[in-house]
């Protein structure tokens, strides 16, 4: 409720309370104000770097800096390096993606069973990969991967199957990168689909298991659709996180081999802070952020029908 | 049948549980193993001989204290300052009234779906303007706030009741007392669940330590550790106990708290 | 004021002062020194005799590798975060000449009348020259030549090295067949862009056009150089493996996985450290085979130079470690430490390096330099070169069409270029 406004002016001190603005702004100042200069003001810096070509010359010498117009962007999408990002990260999302949150509920099922004790105990194991550094564990599967002295290609050895030069294949690498961040990542969605599942009301099951519906059954007409809700907000979060792979593709392969695990943001990096093409790299970004934005819209779309 | 089924849950469980916590152990395993034993075929699943050599080598020649110390320092120093503005405002979105309060808490929302990465070159152009690249604070500068943590919290801060607030601002407290030493406690399962995952997301970050630190002395330990894979991957055992040594902290700072962490995790999926 | 009031006063009070902590400690003069690689790891060891003949200046040693060392330098220059002497490779001093980045140091030789330039090779000091101005003080030459297994290719057949390009394949050919199915004669990283380039210079190869505006890989030369190097591939003599894969590469060559290595000096040194015992005097050296009787074929003029920081703040004392650092005393005591060879010929003479068995290959070759086009987009197009090699190798482009592509990729990447030197005519 808003004092009027002959009021306001006349209370600069603001005894009065409770619903003066004052109190509001000094709260949300702080954050807000590092938030807005710190990320909503590059984003905007990004936009406009985007339209212009500053690369090592303009940062020699600024007057070496054109505006270009649309010229990066045209660039971008004549470039096949941006299309094999693209099509690699897109690779990455929807192979790993559905895998991720696959494993995900498949241990929050297992986890969450009601014939299973010392759940906190698996749940913190399944749960301690999300917690490690990328960069250390990348460099475990690394060795893991190692086509002569890895355990993986030991291991499958041992059931017959011949040595894959997994981080050197470029049919491989992709997969192998997979793998590895599906290890990583499910423990995260695991828990929220448990909490999902702690939330479905018993006497749901109940009433189908009185129906005569079997264990699965009841998987399909309960479980699945009150998981709903959750499942959408982990298939949002696991996108928006999938599309920004780089840690993975920047400490196994480099972006190789012949730039079979080259991601977009990747390819940003590379071209931001390796060649300095900093107009370039943002209209990169940029693209890339349209991309999430529309995955992210698709979703919601889709869950409304 | 009902205890083929459990039979059956907890084989699967363990075996899972087995292949999950494998590349983790056999890190632990191989860090100890003397140098070049790691490189031999068939490998070997734990060391002939226990060797600490490799966690000496990096303590001493390598310099990996300081680098501890550097992700410590950074992440303790993230996770205070931003518990510290993002509460405020997510308290603020909460429980106070103002013109365009929901418009903006929406946009800020909206905001998250942008990748961090198209805000890092000219970040890096802004912070050199400020002489911050390079430093302790510019690495610091984009954790002090995030829009996730003012979610989290407005989202918990809504539940608590404006009775107990309007009381205590009859008798006389000022806001920021209010806040201190009433909200703030009552939102401890949030701030604790927050804290944890600002940590563990300061402590492993890795992008942005990569481009800002030059000054090795500087280094996080990921980024010490990426260096590290640069020189040495000729040298397996070692690259694993860096690795260890960068993993150790955060997993049991994890398993520690790790009661609030999920409790906290498992609230936010809820409220979606 | 509350306590609510004091906390928060220090809340502030830490922020500004972490914002600001850079761990410097300034009581003397602190020169800054980036060195990459093995350089690195070994350059404080030089350090000790400088301090002590300049008290009053400590030397801070900053070892950064090579995979990451021409983007570190230049966020480094981009965060105005620079050291104050660095290592610089001398195909990218162009570039950072071109940045303003680098100090120029005809005046602070004029000044220091010890300094002999004339002891340079020639080859690699033109490489450090632009515009008629010196910008680097080249620290150690580096050169790719062949590194053998002796024994190996003794039971090829061959006595001495094979020095012309026929001799060559039909050496790697025997070695392959002696060396079986699983293992190879020669080890070539496909990711790296010096072979192809050194096979192109030397069919004669102009590997860009016009005043460096335009690539030239579809140039006759460069075809066949680029074919020879892709034979070596298709015919089974060398492993289609990047650099990633190598798990120890010493490990490797000691057990006769491949035979033949090209490599540059760090190499000697690292080959001395690694390899077991038993291998230790069965490798050698010998220049790159020539593609015909002309001898030795060329090689790259490659080498580190030391850098001073044009904005640096400690410039005279940057120069001082740079004078240090380039006397022959210290270029021999560093090239026993590193294997790196002294970029100055007095010290190849005091060291006798010329007539030693795994330098003395070095020497020969030293003579037979060809430079590549020093722009500051040279960086960029060498890692084009390997993009595009790996793709025709691994068979998903023909020569042709890699060819093609790496023109094209490089026309783009000149762009800039071409738009400068036509706005300064």
């Amino acid at each position: 409720m808003r004092l009027p406004a002959g009021q306001r002016n006349s209370d600069p001190l603001g005894t009065s309370w409770p619903q003066r603005p004052s109190p509001a702004v000094w709260f949300i100042a702080p954050a807000l104000a590092l938030i807005g200069l710190f990320f909503l003001l590059p984003v905007a810096g990004a936009l406009l770097l985007s339209f212009t070509d500053f690369d090592l010359y303009a940062l020699g010498d600024l007057s070496n800096l054109r505006f270009v117009g649309w010229r990066n962007y045209r660039l971008l999408f004549q470039d096949p390096l941006f299309w094999t990002a693209l099509k690699n990260t897109l690779y990455f999302v929807l192979v790993g993606g559905p895998l991720s949150v696959g494993f995900s509920l498949g241990a929050a099922l297992l986890v969450n069973h009601r014939l299973v004790r010392c759940k906190g105990l698996f749940r913190t194991v399944f749960f301690l990969p999300v917690v490690t550094t990328l960069v250390a564990v990348a460099v475990v599967w690394r060795y893991l991967y190692h086509p002569r002295y890895g355990l993986l290609n030991y291991g499958l050895g041992l059931f017959g199957v011949a040595p894959i030069d997994w981080l050197g294949d470029p049919d491989w690498a992709m997969p192998a990168i997979i793998l590895m961040a599906v290890w990583k990542n499910f423990g995260f969605n695991m828990i929220i689909f448990i909490a999902g599942l702690q939330n479905i009301p018993v006497h749901l099951y109940e009433a189908a298991a009185i129906d005569g519906a079997g264990p699965w059954r009841q998987f399909r007409s309960v479980t699945l659709p009150m998981l709903t809700p959750t499942f959408l907000f982990v298939a949002i979060i696991t996108l928006i996180g999938y599309f920004q792979l780089f840690a993975e593709p920047y400490v196994m392969t480099q972006g190789g081999p012949a730039n079979s695990t080259l991601s977009i943001v990747l390819l940003m990096y590379q071209e931001g802070f390796r060649w300095w093409n900093m107009g370039y790299a943002s209209a990169v970004a940029f693209v890339l952020f349209a991309i999430i934005l529309a995955a992210t819209l698709i979703q919601l779309r889709r869950r409304r029908d | 049948m009902r205890r083929i089924a459990a039979a059956l849950l907890y084989v699967t469980l363990i075996v899972g549980a087995g292949l999950t916590l494998f590349p983790l152990l056999w890190m632990v395993s191989v860090s100890l193993m003397p140098a070049t034993e790691a490189n031999l075929f068939p490998p070997r699943l734990w060391p002939r001989t226990v060797s600490f050599d490799h966690y000496a080598d990096l303590f001493t020649r390598l310099s990996l204290a300081r680098y501890l110390v550097n992700s410590a320092l950074l992440a303790v120093a993230v996770t205070l300052i931003s518990l510290l503005f993002n509460s405020l405002a997510g308290y603020a979105f909460a429980k106070f009234r103002f013109a365009g309060r929901d418009r903006l808490f929406r946009l800020l929302l909206g905001a998250m779906v942008i990748p961090a990465q198209v805000a890092m070159l000219p970040l890096f152009l802004l912070l050199k303007q400020f002489g911050l690249i390079n430093t302790y604070g510019g690495v610091i500068i984009p954790g002090m706030a995030s829009i996730f943590g003012i979610f989290l919290i407005r989202q918990y801060a809504l539940s608590i009741p404006d009775s107990l607030l309007d009381a205590a601002r009859i008798d006389g407290a000022s806001e920021f007392r209010i806040y201190w030493s009433l909200v703030l406690p009552l939102c401890r399962p949030i701030l604790v669940t927050l804290a944890i995952f600002t940590f563990m997301g300061a402590w492993n970050d890795f992008m942005w330590p990569l481009i800002v630190l030059t000054d090795s002395d500087l280094y996080t330990l990921p980024v010490a550790l990426a260096n590290l894979v640069g020189e040495h991957v000729q040298d397996t055992e070692l690259m694993m106990a860096g690795s260890v040594l960068t993993v150790l902290p955060v997993m049991v700072v994890f398993l520690a708290l790790q009661r609030h962490y999920i409790a906290g995790l498992m609230m936010g999926g809820v409220k979606e | 004021m509350g306590a609510g009031q004091v906390l928060k006063m220090g809340w502030i009070l830490l922020v500004f002062c972490l914002l600001g902590c850079r761990g410097d400690s300034a009581a003397t003069v602190v020169v800054e020194f980036w060195a990459m690689g093995r350089e690195g790891e070994v350059a404080p060891q030089l350090l000790p005799e400088f301090e002590r003949r300049h008290p009053g200046v400590r030397v801070k040693v900053q070892q950064i590798p090579w995979g990451a060392a021409h983007e570190k330098l230049l966020t480094a220059y981009a965060g105005d975060a620079m050291p104050d002497i660095f290592q610089l490779g001398n195909t990218w001093i162009p570039e950072f000449v071109a940045l303003r980045a680098v100090e120029p140091l005809d005046a602070w030789i004029a000044g220091s009348p010890d300094f002999d330039l004339e002891d340079y090779f020639p080859g690699i000091l033109a490489t450090n020259v632009i515009a008629g101005g010196l910008y680097g003080a080249p620290w150690y030459v580096d050169t790719r030549l062949l590194f053998y297994r002796r024994d190996l290719l003794a039971r090829a057949g061959y006595d001495q090295p094979p020095d012309s390009w026929d001799e060559w394949l039909t050496a790697m050919a025997r070695l392959k067949a002696q060396a079986g199915a699983d293992r190879y004669a020669i080890l070539l990283p496909m990711n790296e862009w010096q072979l192809p380039v050194i096979l192109a210079l030397q069919r004669g190869a102009e590997l860009l056009k016009d005043d460096s505006r335009y690539g030239n890989f579809r140039s006759p030369e460069f075809r066949r150089a680029f074919a020879f190097y892709l034979a070596l591939f298709r015919q089974g003599l060398a492993p289609a493996v990047g650099e990633t894969q190598i798990a120890n590469l010493y490990q490797e060559f000691a057990s006769a996985y491949f035979s033949l290595y090209i490599s540059g000096p760090w190499n000697i040194g690292e080959f001395t450290r690694r390899l077991p015992p038993a291998v230790q005097d069965q490798w050698s050296t010998a220049p790159m085979p020539g593609p015909d009787a002309r001898h030795p074929g060329v090689s790259l003029a490659g080498g580190a130079s030391l850098a001073i920081y044009r904005g640096s703040p400690r410039k005279p004392e940057a120069w001082q470690l740079l004078a240090y650092l380039s006397e022959p005393a210290q270029q021999l005591a560093f090239y026993r430490l590193t294997g790196d060879l002294p970029a100055r010929r007095t010290a190849w003479r005091e060291g006798a390096l010329a007539d030693m068995p795994p330098t003395r290959a070095f020497w020969t070759q030293l003579q037979a330099l060809a430079a590549t086009p020093r722009i500051p987009e040279w960086e960029r197009i060498t890692s084009k070169i390997a993009q595009y090699a790996e793709a025709a190798i691994r068979g998903a482009l023909t020569v042709d069409e890699a060819l093609a592509a790496l023109d094209r990729d490089v026309d783009g990447i000149l762009e800039k270029r071409r738009w400068l030197l036509g706005k300064s005519r």
